[in-house]
């Protein structure tokens, strides 16, 4: 769409009182919806707040559509927020009390444009683009559900033709049916205004779903930036790879020829590793479950497979989580089932693992 | 700036402990050690002690009556509940005083001052009745306990800290109390002050009296700690509260109701009888209209500069507690509510003589009255401020800033249109407060300066009972504003959660 990057931050430090929160960040947002993913503590709301000239940045540049907001030169002056050309919805909204969804809307125009019939259009404009009745205009913050409170809340930000928007955790209030309608009509909104959005977020499902890129986020730093595919698909490491779909990690050993000889027998691995030990990777989607002598697997050896005890089941209807725990090994697994092979807590199951998995050389030794 | 109003606040208690202790030993033992003070002493423990127990026993009994039970008419009843805070306790006294003279006894500074008071324990108690979880009592009785047993284990303990908070409150009315003690002719240590001070003017003797008072008071605040203790009463859990199912009285309905009735008989009835009276018969072509709407005219014009100063001065306490909570914040925050334990005797003692000593052209002037006023009030505009400055959380200012808001700017759109009814509740609670404020304008008010509450004194301690009727009058609907807006806050209270 343009040519430049709607945000670019290099080398970003940022501390608070002695302790560094963001230590060394790069991050490039052409267009488009990026989500920043990481567990509550990781920095990421820090990273926003830099962004939007809340927190002075300690070292490093942050330039939105080309230009430079962080000081040119040490000691000198950032760009402050207002001048900055962002749009910014933080947690829960934050719409104005005091004004109505109208005014709330209108409240970035400049003066000139706050009254009349532009401002008029403007807002009915907004409305529309966050799908909401032109009917809510007259309406105060208190008499809106919270799913249309956070679509007001992005109307506002978009009203002023921001080039980014930054969105902070903007869902994490809104209960489960509500918190994805309310997403995908939020980047929907954002992709038709023409903005890039940054979304950050600590819902590892909303940031895969939603965003065209991913930045993984832990202790400051990014441990991978990539598209939700090749993030989920090909973990930089370890650490991406259980935070992201929630995979078990389990040692194992190869000598080098493809395969890892682990707890669970021998499994085939997705990239070629050097002969020494790994931890392998494996996500629920490839653990299957059996019961000995179940008739659905007769046409497989009834025996195959390693055998495990049930420690839990969560029944979610369309399907259920088992976390298993292999026989001699304080290893703990989680498979899915569909709905109608659960099986019951203290059973005992044979597991199979489909597919390539995934292998990390181990820290320290590799 | 919020350093400095806690450091104005903090003077009247720094005055009487150094001034005390600038005093030799054995002066202050000859002194301190005589009978007079013994007999002092006596009499202000065993008022506090019969007050508070009174005033509390009245307040929770009828904060559950109202709230729990299905006794007809429980909106009114609230409101004739908290009604007795409208009448200052001095009116009150006065009301008692010239319909009989048999309240001249301790019984009877007992009765009046509990019935002036028990408001204090009773609001509280409501607000806390309300947002107690039913589902506490529902396990209670399913576990097999009966009702009064629930109410002993379960809703006693979970209340406590809202009645103890509102005995303390109580403790200190009474410490504090001046104007209805002297009409009912009940020396205690604070009458005994200000006689002292009316007497030889020197001070010393009403500064050692004021230093025995403000030990009272500390010692008061330490027991209401030791009790409180560290215990949390918190409720567990979110979750939407749920109001319970009022008891159903039945054929007992008589049996709640009759007590409802003497409480309001006695803490309204009689005063407001025995006023009507006198300014029936009182109110002679003599009475002199001009000085009520002079003494009516200043008190509205003090009220309100008192209130716009402590409210001005309140805004650093609060935003420094709201917006930038740190040990020391808090402190300053904490320390102005020192002055609200300190009786308005001291206050005013400690101003009187510092203006002597220190700035001899502003003893008896308007800014020492105003300063005076703003001590005695000031927790009240900073719990106010507070309140209404956290219903502006920054986030919304970032937001404004976002949207290109310099931050003077963001501060004018948003800030202080959501401020500003909160703002203008501090000056109202404060200036109600200080027009009906008796012990500090009679020490600090400038020659010349009548009042209403200082005019209605000099006729009332005169024994000229009609010619006090009028300014009685004017007091209470001065003070029903304010009355009614607590009485709406404990059920708002309830509601939110």
């Amino acid at each position: 769409m343009s040519i430049v990057n709607a945000l670019q931050v290099t080398g970003l430090r940022v501390g608070f009182s002695g302790t560094e929160v963001l230590r060394g960040l790069d991050l490039t947002v052409p267009d488009g919806v990026t989500a920043v993913v990481g567990s509550s503590g990781c920095g990421k709301s820090t990273l926003l707040r830099t962004i939007a000239g809340f927190h002075e940045a300690a070292e490093g540049e942050v330039r939105l559509a080309g230009e430079l907001m962080t000081p040119a030169t040490p000691g000198g002056r950032s760009v402050p927020p207002r001048a900055r050309n962002i749009g910014y919805v933080p947690q829960e909204g934050a719409l104005f009390p005091h004004l109505d969804v109208a005014a709330n809307i209108a409240f970035g125009l400049a003066r000139g444009r706050r009254r009349g019939a532009a401002t008029d259009a403007r807002v009915a404009e907004m409305l529309d683009l966050v799908e909401l009745g032109s009917h809510l205009s007259g309406r105060y913050p208190h008499e809106l559900s919270g799913g249309q409170q956070q679509r007001v809340a992005l109307a506002r930000a978009l009203a002023p033709g921001p080039a980014l928007v930054l969105l902070d955790e903007p869902f994490s209030s809104l209960d489960a049916g509500l918190r994805e309608e309310t997403g995908r009509a939020v980047v929907r909104a954002v992709r038709t205004a023409g903005a890039a959005a940054l979304l950050v977020t600590h819902d590892q499902g909303e940031a895969l779903s939603l965003a065209d890129q991913v930045a993984v986020m832990a202790g400051g730093r990014f441990l991978q930036v990539g598209t939700p595919l090749g993030v989920y698909l090909e973990p930089a490491d370890a650490a991406v790879a259980t935070f992201l779909g929630h995979a078990a990690l389990v040692p194992g050993v190869t000598n080098g020829g493809g395969t890892a000889s682990s707890l669970l027998g021998p499994l085939p691995l997705k990239d070629f590793h050097d002969a020494g030990p790994l931890l392998l990777a494996i996500r629920p989607e490839q653990v299957e479950v059996s019961r000995p002598g179940d008739d659905r697997v007769d046409d497989d050896d009834p025996g195959e497979g390693v055998p495990a005890t049930v420690v839990d089941v969560s029944f979610f209807g369309h399907d259920a989580t088992v976390r298993v725990r292999v026989d001699g090994h304080p290893e703990i697994l989680t498979a899915r089932t569909p709905a109608d092979s659960v099986p019951q807590t203290g059973d005992r199951v044979l597991l199979q693992v489909n597919g390539e998995v995934l292998a990390f050389a181990q820290d320290g030794q590799a | 700036m919020g350093g400095a109003v806690a450091a104005l606040t903090l003077l009247p208690l720094v005055y009487v402990v150094v001034t005390s202790a600038s005093y030799g030993a054995t002066e202050a033992q000859e002194f301190l050690f005589r009978d007079r003070i013994g007999e002092l002493l006596w009499n202000t423990t065993r008022l506090l002690v019969g007050g508070v127990v009174l005033s509390a026993v009245l307040g929770v009994a009828a904060a559950w009556t109202v709230e729990r039970t299905d006794v007809p008419g429980r909106g009114w009843w609230h409101g004739l509940m908290c009604a007795p805070l409208a009448v200052p306790a001095f009116v009150n006294g006065y009301g008692w005083v010239s319909t009989t003279q048999a309240v001249q006894s301790y019984t009877g500074a007992v009765l009046v001052v509990s019935l002036s008071y028990y408001p204090l324990v009773y609001l509280p108690t409501v607000a806390a009745l309300r947002r107690l979880d039913p589902g506490l009592e529902e396990v209670s009785s399913s576990l097999g306990r009966g009702r009064a047993h629930t109410f002993a284990s379960v809703v006693l303990p979970a209340i406590s800290p809202a009645v103890l908070g509102g005995s303390l409150l109580v403790g200190l009315h009474l410490l504090a109390e001046y104007g209805a003690l002297q009409l009912l002719n009940y020396p205690t240590l604070t009458t005994a002050i200000l006689q002292q001070y009316g007497t030889s003017f020197t001070g010393s003797a009403a500064t050692l009296l004021a230093l025995v008072l403000v030990v009272f008071c500390l010692l008061l605040l330490g027991l209401e700690l030791l009790v409180r203790g560290r215990r949390r009463r918190s409720k567990v859990g979110a979750g939407a509260a749920r109001r319970s199912t009022p008891i159903h009285l039945g054929r007992r309905r008589p049996l709640a109701l009759a007590p409802l009735v003497a409480l309001v008989v006695l803490a309204l009835g009689v005063p407001l009888t025995s006023l009507t009276r006198w300014l029936v018969r009182g109110t002679s072509a003599t009475f002199d209209y001009a000085t009520l709407a002079a003494a009516a005219s200043t008190t509205l014009g003090l009220s309100v500069l008192a209130g716009l100063v402590a409210c001005l001065a309140a805004l650093p306490v609060a935003w420094l507690s709201v917006r930038h909570r740190s040990p020391v914040t808090t402190l300053v925050e904490r320390s102005t509510y020192t002055a609200s334990a300190m009786p308005g005797i001291v206050v005013g003692l400690a101003l009187v003589t510092i203006s002597i000593r220190a700035v001899p052209a502003l003893y008896q002037t308007l800014p020492i009255l105003v300063a005076g006023y703003v001590i005695l009030f000031l927790p009240r505009a900073v719990v106010s401020v507070r309140s209404t400055l956290e219903l502006a959380p920054p986030a919304l200012e970032d937001v404004a800033r976002s949207l290109g808001c310099s931050a003077p700017e963001a501060a004018r759109r948003v800030t202080l249109p959501l401020i500003a009814p909160g703002l203008g509740a501090a000056v109202a609670l404060v200036s109600l407060a200080v027009s009906t404020e008796l012990t500090a304008t009679l020490l600090l008010s400038p020659i010349g300066t009548t009042t209403l509450s200082v005019e209605f004194w000099s006729k009332a301690s005169s024994v000229s009972y009609g010619g006090a009727a009028p300014y009685a009058l004017a007091l209470i609907l001065l003070s029903i504003p304010a009355t009614w807006l607590l009485s709406r806050v404990s059920l708002d209270g309830g509601s939110r959660t």
